[in-house]
């Protein structure tokens, strides 16, 4: 695209009216400065080529571009008779067969003749030469009317930059008058200060510029600076070296072995010999059952096997070898200390400090996206749990099926996506159909079985138990055990990326507000409406609920709905962010009752508290030790576990009768 | 709540006169409860029956592989029997005994494929020139065991690996050391019920995705593999080495049942019943409640562990998935149906369902044709089973065992009265009386 817009620009400059100014003997002055280099440009070699492409660049002639362009195309064409430049085009065959070029003037671009391409050499400049040609375009780009052309020019000097771009920037940027766009330029302009400028103090306060910033590029850019030499000295670290750190061999920064092939390299120590050499040796050497005096029996140990090796080595018959077990002895008398490579120490000095800035900038900012992160898991627990908050937290109903009521809604989703193929409509369709399914299953079982088992709990476990492993064995008969896919539309992709490290996907923003709507919903039809007062009344006192003219049936009915109606919701909401499986409930449900009991039990803050430390707790954990989700789940777990001995009664504990109901 | 007394010591009265007659009140204890003379002779029957069948001692009427199958059996049978114990009678419906039964699998399994591996490589290595050194073997069995997690070192949970007595200690010790703590941790905070078995059910999950870890030093999601083959006795068969299996699982399954009527049918039993009835009463009768379940607990998950380490020998491979919450569950199962408290209900539950199964699972059952749709037992029996553990939760709480009731016409007593607490399935009635 950029190329095209230059192509454009170009003809355009071409076709201005205005003639360039010929000289005396008709040759142009861009022909002229051709003429010039020409042994160079003829000779075309990427090493030599230089001085003729900056004197193209730098003459300020209207047709200087228009020559790169060209050139770089490969459509510039040599006349051998006097040596002239010309643009060429192919233009077929005449009637003998040979190919024909129209040529065109290269100060005007006027058509001049066609000739037989016999007479002309065409100039074919290798990958490195027209490489140079692009970095020296780069200069007019930067200058072009075309916003775009300028953004496209300062891209190819962010991936490719070379010193002749910092003068031409900063030319460029005096003229720019788009504030975005020099602003781009400017950093761009500080970014080439700190790798090419020849002034320390520019440098220096370019890389100040850069403290706490959190490009990558710059972070490349400074990271060549602080680049350090790994030297070994015998005895104490000299003084008059540009020293970076101090390393000690066993450490994870340098290991014991490399330690010793840097001095073997160094060659200020004998070549580590390994076990295996060390037997190959000692077997090439065996003679007569035994080797160097010592009975072949008896080098079943590693002590023997190092006296025997010894004794070949005094016998002259191996090369002296360090084994492992001298390793320490020989390292102990050494030093081994990094140096910066960097010439100028205060420009290294303020690298450091500008690269320690932006890791604190870094640090903060990877800490404000665990922080997120964890917020959207979080909200994820909160999901599939705020059902369960109601069937176990209010009613006291042990459900341990309501996984499978979340892996039902998700499955719901999966279905009516394959019906209605628009992914905001079937998503619309999808919320509402998932919660009736589940309401329906939820009432369903409420009366056949856990109404039966109101004061057994246990029993409740274990039966709902039995639904749960039906349900899932039912899901893998009907769907199959493959996972299934749930797409989110596409106003749900992507992420909104805040800066280079903190950023945050549109789906967990959507669960996020799906939880805060929840929360608010169970609110106000706990706390608000004629059926929550009629829950919180059974709850608390069947009996004297009854005897207040509240049908406890309707309402336990109603209310084991309404918890598994949600808990199908959040399983399409589950099912976008993750596959759906009929594992799926199996993988939240140990994790929503511990969100429940953590924060509390018939305490829907409590639960919203259990949520947030649990989401949080995992990942921080997992930022500890990144690799391993599992592990991270296993000492959320064991952390649990332990919390419970504090606060048995969780985070928010009811007091009073409502305790003990 | 006077009524609820009332109702409670006028069922006494009635159980007493109902089955006073029946058992001897003194004498040895094995004639003061005949059905544990009763069962530990069917046993002994059933062992000797396999043996004659066998192909290893015998005419070779049931496969090997069935032979495995049994004695795998008679080792679920050992660990129902332990779920029994601490469910039945003392109403911990624990989510973990599965877990302690995979531990002592995995202990013993760390032998077995130690000292498999350690032959196998003193093998390779004795045909090189130098004898080889410790630290070569060491290496080379390590390389052997851990090289599909990628790993070539020793994790540190192998350190006894070596010693079959260290790894038969770590049998009982670690199952029993990791009940007690949890146990301890979880009964002092008064988590009881629903909220214990969610805790016991997390403990387990946890143990399970730590498993699955490549590092966790158990070599992940491969698990321990190749246990069938005993170390030293690589040309014995494998015919005679599933009945040495069996009647070691027959010996424990005795030992056991032997072990659970006795501390059942004391004191100690008659507290831990009371602590299932209402454990408020008894801490108030001045009982230390968390001692005597931390005991039961801790006894009941030593015994799943020697199950477990029976049991994967014979099963040949023991990985993480075998740990996972949902094998506890069918744990429960098996008690619910075979019939909890009462310690044959255990024993019945767990070889009726795990024989079924197998069976349903082993595709060995007929095909159901409906005409429109026909019923795989393989993929419908999962349904079956949870369906059927419904019904029996609802309609049957009694299990199999009930069964036993109705044939010799021992039923509850007809009470007037209060539910008596929240565990119907047991015969508290009867218990009482003993």
């Amino acid at each position: 695209m950029t190329r095209i817009l230059t192509a454009l620009a170009a003809c355009l400059l071409l076709l201005a009216p205005a003639p360039a100014p010929a000289q005396d003997d008709g040759i142009s002055e861009i022909q002229a400065l051709l003429q010039a280099h020409r042994e160079l440009i003829e000779d075309s070699s990427r090493r030599t080529i230089g001085p003729a492409i900056d004197a193209l660049a730098d003459s300020g002639l209207p047709a200087a571009q228009a020559v790169l362009e060209r050139w770089q195309a490969k459509e510039m064409y040599q006349r051998e008779s006097d040596g002239l430049f010309f643009f060429a085009e192919e233009a077929g065959e005449d009637d003998q067969g040979e190919d024909l070029l129209t040529l065109y003037d290269i100060a005007t671009g006027e058509e001049l003749e066609t000739v037989l391409e016999d007479g002309m050499d065409q100039l074919r400049p290798n990958s490195g030469i027209r490489g140079m040609m692009g970095a020296a375009l780069v200069r007019f780009q930067l200058k072009d009317p075309d916003p775009a052309v300028r953004l496209g020019a300062l891209d190819a000097i962010g991936r490719d930059a070379e010193p002749s771009h910092l003068p031409a920037l900063r030319a460029a940027l005096e003229a720019e008058d788009d504030p975005d766009i020099a602003a781009r330029m400017d950093r761009l302009a500080r970014l080439l200060t700190i790798q090419f400028s020849e002034d320390d103090a520019a440098r220096i306060a370019a890389i100040e510029s850069f403290a706490g910033d959190l490009g990558v590029d710059v972070r490349a850019t400074l990271n060549p600076l602080v680049r350090t030499d790994l030297r070994v000295t015998e005895g104490p670290v000299p003084d008059d070296v540009d020293l970076a750190r101090v390393l000690t061999p066993g450490t994870e920064a340098l290991s014991k072995v490399d330690a010793y092939e840097e001095l073997v390299d160094a060659d200020l120590a004998p070549p580590l010999i390994d076990r295996d050499a060390q037997k190959a040796a000692l077997v090439t050497h065996l003679a007569d059952g035994e080797v160097a005096g010592i009975q072949v029996a008896d080098l079943n140990t590693e002590a023997t096997r190092d006296m025997a090796y010894a004794e070949l080595v005094r016998r002259g018959a191996v090369e002296a070898a360090a084994t492992q077990s001298e390793i320490d002895d020989i390292l102990a008398g050494f030093s081994f200390y990094e140096v910066y490579t960097a010439t100028s120490p205060e420009v290294v000095a303020a690298a450091v400090s500008a690269l320690q800035a932006i890791d604190r900038s870094v640090a903060f900012n990877e800490f404000l996206d665990l922080a997120l992160d964890a917020l959207s898991l979080a909200s994820i627990y909160f999901l599939a749990a705020i059902g369960l908050a109601i069937t176990f937290g209010v009613m006291r109903v042990i459900n341990m099926a309501h996984g499978e009521f979340i892996m039902m809604g998700a499955y719901t989703g999966y279905v009516v996506q394959q019906i209605i193929p628009d992914y905001t409509a079937s998503l619309i369709v999808a919320l509402p159909a998932a919660f009736a399914v589940t309401f329906g299953a939820g009432v369903a079982m409420e009366r056949l079985v856990i109404r039966w088992l109101y004061h057994r709990p246990l029993e409740t476990l274990l039966a709902t138990f039995g639904i749960s492993i039906a349900l899932q064995q039912l899901a893998r008969n009907i769907f199959g055990t493959q996972a299934r896919p749930l797409t989110s539309p596409d106003w749900l992709g992507g992420a909104l990326t805040i800066n280079d490290v903190v950023s945050i996907s549109y789906i967990r923003i959507a669960i996020f507000g799906l939880a805060l709507i929840f929360l608010c919903v169970f609110l106000f039809i706990m706390n608000r409406t004629r059926v929550g007062l009629e829950v919180r009344a059974v709850t608390q006192n069947p009996a004297m609920a009854a005897s207040m003219g509240i049908n406890p049936d309707r309402i336990n009915m109603l209310t084991f709905g309404l918890g598994s109606g949600i808990a199908g919701i959040a399983g399409v909401a589950i099912g976008l962010w993750a596959k759906v499986t009929s594992e799926l409930g199996q993988d939240y449900i140990v994790q929503s009752f511990m969100t429940v009991v953590v924060g509390g039990v018939g305490n829907i803050w409590g639960t919203l508290l259990g949520a947030g430390l649990i989401g949080a707790l995992q990942k921080f954990i997992e930022w500890f030790n990144p690799s391993n989700t599992l592990a991270a789940q296993t000492y959320m777990i064991i952390f649990i576990i332990i919390f419970i001995q504090f606060r048995p009664r969780g985070l928010i504990a009811l007091k009073g009768r409502a305790a003990e109901a | 709540m006077p009524a609820d007394t009332t109702a409670r010591s006028s069922s006494w009265r009635n159980s007493s006169g109902d089955s006073g007659g029946i058992t001897p009140r003194s004498g040895p204890f094995l004639l003061r409860h005949p059905s544990v003379m009763v069962f530990i002779a069917l046993l002994a029957l059933f062992t000797l029956g396999v043996t004659i069948l066998s192909e290893g001692f015998g005419i070779g009427a049931i496969s090997t592989s069935f032979v495995k199958t049994l004695g795998k059996t008679l080792c679920l049978c050992l660990v129902a029997l332990a779920m029994d114990l601490v469910w039945g009678y003392c109403g911990i419906l624990s989510l973990g005994h599965m877990a302690f039964f995979g531990l002592g699998g995995y202990a013993i399994g760390m032998w077995l494929m130690y000292a498999r591996t350690e032959i196998i490589v003193v093998e390779s290595l004795a045909a090189a020139e130098l004898p080889p050194t410790p630290q070569e073997i060491s290496d080379g069995i390590a390389a052997q065991i851990f090289g599909v997690v990628g790993a070539s070192e020793f994790p540190p949970v192998w350190a006894f690996a070596h010693s079959l007595p260290l790894q038969l200690a770590a049998v009982v010790l670690v199952p029993g050391l990791l009940a007690l703590v949890f146990g301890w941790l979880a009964f002092r905070s008064r988590v009881t019920g629903v909220y214990l078995s969610i805790l016991t059910q997390a403990m387990t999950l946890a143990l399970s995705l730590y498993l699955f870890q490549n590092d966790s030093g158990l070599r992940g999601n491969n698990g321990l593999s190749g246990l069938q083959n005993l170390p030293g006795l690589g040309d014995m068969p494998q015919s005679v080495v599933s009945i040495w299996f069996l009647w070691a699982s027959a010996l424990a399954l005795g030992a056991g049942y032997l072990l659970c009527a006795w501390i059942v049918s004391g004191k100690f039993g008659s507290v831990i019943r009371a602590i299932r009835d209402d454990e408020a009463r008894v801490r108030f009768l001045g009982y230390p409640v968390e001692a005597f379940k931390l005991a039961v607990f801790t006894v009941t998950a030593v015994i799943a562990g020697i199950a477990g380490a029976l049991y994967y020998p014979q099963a040949g491979i023991i990985n993480p998935a075998e740990i996972a919450p949902i094998a506890s569950i069918y744990l429960a199962v098996w008690v619910a149906i075979g019939g909890r408290g009462r310690l044959y209900g255990a024993v019945i539950g767990a070889a009726f369902v795990s024989l079924l199964s197998t069976w349903f699972t082993g595709g060995q059952a007929p095909d159901v044709n409906l005409g429109f749709y026909r019923i795989h037992w393989v993929d419908w029996w999962t349904v079956l089973l949870g369906l059927s553990f419904v019904a029996v939760t609802l309609f049957a709480p009694r299990g199999i065992g009930g069964l036993v009731d109705l044939i010799a016409e021992r039923r509850h007593p007809d009470r007037h009265g209060a539910d008596l607490g929240p565990d119907q399935g047991a015969l508290r009635e009867k218990e009482a009386d003993q």
